[in-house]
């Protein structure tokens, strides 16, 4: 293989990953950093990259703080009910109090957010969110970072991080290839910022065939924060929590604006309400605490997202779905029919599509809804990710190792899904957390804690053997057979990634098994993860496209590892709705009012968790309602 | 749904390759034009529609679930600065045009070049300030928002 190696020495930040995170990370970094040497590495082009590519419609994570709306404890307190309490206050509390400054930098790039005309606040599409017309999000936001950057890389799928030798459990920057020609590019560093994404696609997708890009979450969020910082040795956090999204039946468009602004609402086939009558037998498996429906009418505390879905579910199970959104009653207003329709062209258009190919038209018809196959991210409605350090002004000394995001391997930071219990930041929280990322790094760097990272020839060399190997196993084997891809030597990365899909449906909790799962599946999926692991070693690709993908399904597997474990370790049913413990049936504050935390070695492959306790920083009751200005 | 490439209207000028976040927008060899190698990992993101300087990408829905006759259409203006939908349905019944704005500013223009700002001092740099903080983050004149302002602590324990 005639692939050149191709060094970028003396970087201080590397972003590996330029989504919403990413690119605040780059962003910021040059202000704290004004004569360090910033760099982007990035599998796709920054301008269109990540969940944020299509553009949104409504920035999700705003507190209104100076119109006298929220405090950023009060998105604690939302964000911790709806995670059934698991998250972590004080990664939270910090990316509240600066998220609106966030917002408030995009609205001066042009993003284009919309105004309440009367309020002259910021057009609110629930209490935390606010509407924009964000076709051109990324591509606003990518300009702040490129003018930030040094060198944007675009077309790197970053395999590895480097590790220091010089002193054990110190990032020393990252290698990859290059998508188009074949380059193994290495990225010598003193401090890596993780902005990578979450994974779509390891659950098996409800749809088949062509259809399988259908996914909720984008099908390039390959889990590679994950699989980036697991394989370093990091220590991650709420990993079995992954996410369902109840959404409209097959193009998943977005339901937030229609539940929140045009006040549409679900019933069952039958057009009854369904959900309450579910809530009785749900509020014994989670208790009181969690679901109290009186209070949820009376208060702001919403029903938990994993709840709400719990009874939709149950509903379908009983036969009487499918759940209908009804949106004939509002879609007979003109303005609200024509803001439905910019919300899907915004950030859905395939719902759009759908609509338009079915001949439905919200306006005479309810579209149907489903629950979608479970997602693993750290940035909407859900907080898996990496275990990290947070603010020294807020965190207790359990969360607390000297930088702020710094995950447990020193000088890696992480910004968005990488970040473990910090649900709800969505893209402006993510942009956030890759800001306060970056301006940790810099401190780190400033306090000389990079010093004398050595990388050794044999490390670059061992890493840039692995990452081709695909190909090699492809030149070696595929002559063995006439044609076509069966090979008793390998597998190709989709047949991987279809054993993967299917293992983590079946034994981990996917839509086929109504998400259910237990003690005695989940150890028999691990047995097969681990022959799947074995299998992957004989992974192999016909060209640098196919290379790409084994490297995402790589990333996949070690997410999908993780999950696995961590899904075991937790001994209750912490989430009805985003999935069951079969044997364990019951939310259990007892003993799991606890996050999980776990680490895999890198040498030997072995897990060990632990439980790391849970801190507060609120109260259950609000002390005053948001006062409204009018 | 996955996009496709019209034959007639693509010169392989490979903006789509450039741009798809998916890395299925290649050029055929033989051919010299576009195309999508890989249906089954397009997110419909309409990426490259919009980057396509002769409209020669559409989409065609996913043949699981997405029935032959529908059109949705886009055109993206950057000089602009906006977005024009075209949405047509299967039956014919439904034609709907509809368009928004992409930015507020001349594109580009207004993304600041943080080396060119004055340095953030000591006191900011040890403080827990962000750039440009602590404007917009408070209703009044008082800086941060921290535990103490907040009237809040941080305890252990079960907390609902």
């Amino acid at each position: 293989m005639a692939y050149k190696t191709i060094i970028e020495d003396d970087i201080d930040i590397l972003v590996v990953g330029a989504g919403l995170g990413g690119t605040g990370a780059a962003f910021e970094a040059r202000y704290w950093g004004q004569d360090k040497k910033i760099v982007i590495a990035e599998k796709a082009n920054i301008m269109r990259s990540g969940a944020v590519a299509q553009g949104l419609y409504a920035i999700n994570c705003y507190m209104g703080t100076r119109f006298g709306e929220n405090n950023p404890e009060d998105h604690v307190r939302y964000a911790r009910i709806d995670l059934m309490g698991m998250v972590r206050e004080d990664l939270l509390f910090d990316m509240a109090r600066h998220v609106d400054s966030t917002v408030h930098n995009f609205e001066e790039w042009g993003l284009p957010i919309m105004r309440d005309e009367k309020k002259g606040k910021f057009l609110r599409e629930g209490r935390w969110q606010i509407m924009i017309h964000g076709e051109s999000y990324k591509p606003i936001v990518a300009e702040a970072a490129k003018k930030s950057a040094d060198k944007v890389f675009n077309r790197i799928c970053v395999t590895h991080l480097l590790m220091d030798e010089s002193r054990e459990n110190r990032v020393a920057g990252a290698v990859g290839f290059n998508v188009r020609t074949g380059n193994y590019h290495v990225f010598k560093s003193k401090t890596v910022i993780c902005g990578a994404g979450g994974a779509s696609n390891i659950f098996k997708p409800r749809s088949v065939g062509e259809g399988a890009g259908r996914v909720w979450y984008a099908p390039w969020s390959s889990g590679s924060a994950y699989g980036l910082m697991i394989q370093a040795g990091a220590k991650m956090t709420q990993m079995e929590n992954r996410i369902v999204l109840a959404r409209f039946k097959d193009g998943y468009g977005p339901v937030g604006a229609y539940f929140l602004h045009l006040k549409t609402y679900t019933q069952n086939a039958y057009g009854e309400e369904y959900e309450s009558k579910w809530f009785p037998a749900l509020q014994e498996m989670v208790g009181k605490e969690y679901l109290d429906p009186e209070v949820s009418h009376r208060t702001h505390r919403p029903i938990p997202t994993c709840l709400r879905n719990h009874a939709i579910i149950s509903e379908v199970n009983a036969g009487r779905g499918p759940i209908h959104m009804v949106t004939m009653e509002a879609f007979q207003d003109p303005h609200l029919e024509e803001i439905g329709w910019h919300n899907f062209l915004g950030m859905t258009v395939g719902q759009a599509v759908l609509w338009a190919a079915t001949d439905v038209d919200p306006k005479y018809e309810n579209p149907e809804l489903t629950t979608s196959e479970p997602y693993v991210m750290g940035s909407h409605a859900t907080g898996c990710g990496a275990w990290c350090s947070g603010p020294e002004d807020v965190s207790p000394p359990e969360y607390f190792w000297g930088y702020n995001r710094m995950t447990t391997v020193e000088g890696l930071f992480g910004a968005g899904d990488a970040v473990g219990g910090t649900p709800h930041a969505f893209s402006s929280g993510s942009f956030t957390e890759g800001r306060l990322a970056a301006k940790a790094a810099c401190k780190y760097i400033d306090d000389g804690k990079a010093e004398g990272i050595r990388v050794s020839e044999a490390q670059i060399s061992r890493r840039r053997e692995e990452i081709y190997k695909p190909l090699e196993t492809y030149r070696v084997f595929s002559n063995e057979v006439v044609a076509g891809t069966v090979n008793p030597n390998f597998i190709n990365p989709r047949q991987g990634l279809d054993r993967l899909q299917k293992l983590m449906d079946e034994y981990c909790g996917g839509f086929g098994v109504n998400y259910m799962t237990n003690d005695k599946l989940l150890n028999i999926g691990l047995k097969k993860m681990y022959i799947l692991g074995q299998d992957l070693e004989n992974v192999a690709a016909s060209d640098i496209h196919e290379l790409l993908r084994a490297w995402e399904l790589k990333h996949r597997f070690l997410t999908s590892e993780s999950v696995f474990q961590h899904t075991l370790f937790r001994k209750e049913t912490r989430w009805p709705g985003y999935y069951y413990r079969g044997d364990v049936m019951k939310l259990d504050d007892k003993n799991w009012h606890v996050l999980t935390v776990s680490r895999r070695d890198p040498d030997t492959g072995e897990y060990t968790m632990e439980k790391a306790p849970l801190y507060h920083l609120v109260g259950d009751v609000e002390k005053a309602p948001p006062v409204e200005h009018h | 749904m996955p996009t496709f490439v019209y034959m007639t209207r693509c010169d392989g000028c490979g903006e789509c390759v450039d741009i798809c976040p998916s890395d299925i927008m290649h050029i055929d060899k033989k051919l010299r034009r576009a195309y999508n190698i890989e249906p089954n990992m397009c997110w419909e993101c309409y990426s490259c529609v919009k980057a396509c300087p002769h409209q020669a990408i559409d989409v065609r829905g996913y043949a699981d679930f997405a029935p032959l006759g529908h059109s949705v259409r886009v055109i993206r203006d950057e000089e602009k600065g906006t977005i024009a939908w075209r949405i047509k349905f299967r039956n014919g019944k439904k034609d709907m045009e509809l368009l928004a704005p992409i930015t507020t500013k001349p594109w580009g223009s207004a993304t600041p070049d943080l080396s060119r700002v004055p340095a953030p001092s000591k006191e900011m740099r040890d403080s827990q300030l962000l750039f440009n903080e602590p404007k917009y983050i408070r209703m009044d004149e008082g800086g941060l928002h921290t535990l103490e302002s907040n009237g809040l602590e941080i305890k252990e324990g079960v907390q609902y």
